[in-house]
């Protein structure tokens, strides 16, 4: 079955480190096919940047993103870029400290930004509670798997850091504030 | 043991190259090719080669060919500003048959263009870009894999044929990631050495002269200028220029079919796709999802010298359709050895060929 979904923020929050630790997880771990593509553009350097991931069982032919239906929003700039269009049968997980729109899909809200600076005293790691509580929603990746590849990307040091981050927002997703 | 790794097409290319025994890499950076160069600064010095960012690509070039001469495989990667300010040098390379790999990450252009942009327009540059006849040998990847395959397998045609070899990819393959599977081990195709008693530029029977590596005791003039078997400049006598570009045109083309790599998916089609690069993607999502064998594809991973024999399996076709990243730089070429019409589908602007729309055009044709 094949999935794409689609990250947005903005330039430095680490969206498209997300794309490539999802993917690496899918292709290493859970052993699947992955494909992963970015916006090179200079929005990447302050505007709103994005990044697909697409996962499959099988082989990917077609590598760009056509039909996304898993998003993951952390800026409003990138919510009504790239997000606003989601169609109803998606599913979007947002960045609640920092969106203030909500789409007309499944969306789950995350308080990232806010529990990262808070909570984890370190605003920086708020990318990996929302893969956190991607995977706590839609299950594309295996919990392990997406805890070995986020250890294989993050600086020497804050492993630590990095997995209390992805732990918080699994609870965070658990601890649910779906809106249908 | 074959590993996976989840690469970049570009790590994917620095790594074929490093795993084909390149040890030199002379190159400025530019997108979107810069992640080989980048790849090949961390990791040449540590396997005792040698990196050197030249002041601009036609330094690169001339950096690269010195190289090759003592011996080494060598390598250069840019995108389209830099590879037009190449030219000049690529036919040095080309008139002293001097080994060598030059990659083009593709962008769009003219000019500067669209630096973060995908484009195949520099498909007919690469062959013809440089003044004077000669040939080339270009391959075009379609996966991260292939960007691994194939400039490995540059090395070895470079070496075999002393004959710049381009890997003429674009800026999606070059920078997209995906699943890749190492192989345990590459072919190697040495560069043969001058022999005994031969003269540095007296051909052998395939064409192509045995090679005079620096400092290994060969006395050679290498130049630029129309030169006899002995390598000294020779530039008025007609039948010694015309010999010699002969022979560096035929030592290619004789050898079109041994240089061939491509694939014939259902070959009694009426329709017939042709794609090399990234459109190969676009076709591969229509023929699955389409399940039947009512649409031909030919994929090439040669694009020059050009593999027209493989035209002729597709028996039945009524006509071709090639879809590129470009205003049909191949379509022309293909025009030259088929028959029955071909319909050039070019898109410009970065974007891939969706398959929604390769379908339409395909039915608005049926």
């Amino acid at each position: 079955m094949r999935h794409e979904v689609r990250f947005s923020g903005f330039g430095g929050q680490g969206i498209i480190l997300s794309a490539v630790i999802l993917g690496r997880a899918a292709v290493i771990y859970d052993t699947k096919f992955a494909v992963q593509t970015q916006v090179y553009g200079p929005e990447a350097r302050g505007g709103a940047s994005m990044s697909a991931v697409i996962i499959d069982d099988e082989p990917i032919l077609y590598p760009k993103v056509t039909n996304p239906d898993i998003f993951v929003i952390m800026s409003q700039e990138g919510f009504e870029k790239y997000g606003a269009n989601a169609p109803e049968s998606a599913v979007m997980v947002l960045d609640s400290s920092l969106v203030q729109s909500r789409p007309k899909c499944t969306c789950y809200e995350i308080p990232a930004t806010q529990e990262a600076k808070q909570t984890l005293g370190r605003d920086i790691v708020a990318n990996i509670v929302m893969l956190g509580a991607l995977v706590a929603t839609t299950h594309i990746v295996t919990e392990m798997a997406l805890e070995k590849a986020i250890l294989d990307s993050v600086p020497k040091g804050t492993e630590a850091l990095n997995t209390k981050a992805m732990k918080k927002g699994i609870e965070l997703a658990a601890a649910g504030s779906k809106k249908a | 043991m074959t590993k996976t790794e989840f690469w970049q097409g570009n790590t994917a290319c620095a790594e074929g190259a490093l795993a084909a025994g390149c040890t030199f890499f002379g190159g400025y950076p530019i997108t979107p090719s810069t992640e080989v160069a980048e790849h090949m600064a961390v990791k040449l010095p540590k396997k005792k080669g040698v990196f050197v960012q030249m002041e601009d690509e036609i330094a690169s070039m001339a950096a690269i060919i010195g190289a090759s001469w003592t011996g080494a495989r060598v390598m250069t990667a840019t995108s389209g500003p830099g590879f037009s300010l190449m030219m000049e040098n690529i036919g040095f390379a080309a008139m002293t048959e001097t080994p060598c790999v030059i990659v083009n990450i593709q962008r769009g252009g003219p000019s500067t263009g669209q630096p973060t942009m995908a484009a195949q327009g520099d498909m007919l540059q690469c062959r013809f870009g440089s003044h004077g006849d000669y040939s080339v040998i270009a391959l075009c990847p379609a996966s991260v894999q292939e960007m691994y395959e194939l400039t490995a397998r540059a090395f070895n045609l470079a070496d075999q044929y002393r004959v710049p070899v381009f890997l003429m990819a674009d800026e999606i393959i070059g920078h997209m990631r995906e699943r890749i599977t190492i192989p345990e081990k590459i072919d190697h195709l040495s560069r043969r050495e001058l022999a005994a008693g031969k003269l540095p530029f007296q051909a052998d029977t395939d064409l192509i002269p045995g090679f005079a590596t620096f400092g290994k005791g060969h006395g050679v003039h290498v130049t630029g200028l129309t030169h006899d078997e002995r390598g000294y400049p020779c530039t008025t006598n007609p039948g010694v220029h015309a010999a010699l570009v002969q022979r560096l045109v035929n030592k290619i083309e004789n050898a079109r079919n041994a240089i061939a790599d491509y694939d014939v998916i259902n070959p009694d089609a009426r329709q017939v796709v042709i794609a090399y690069g990234a459109p190969v993607r676009t076709v591969q999502q229509v023929l699955h999802d389409r399940k039947g064998t009512d649409i031909g594809f030919l994929r090439l991973r040669t694009v020059w010298p050009f593999p027209e024999d493989a035209l002729k399996k597709f028996n039945n076709a009524r006509m071709f359709f090639i879809p590129e990243l470009n205003m049909g730089q191949i379509a022309r070429e293909i025009e030259r050895h088929v028959k029955v019409p071909v319909i050039s589908l070019p898109k410009l602007g970065g974007d891939l060929h969706t398959p929604a729309e390769l379908i339409k055009d395909l039915e608005a044709h049926k």
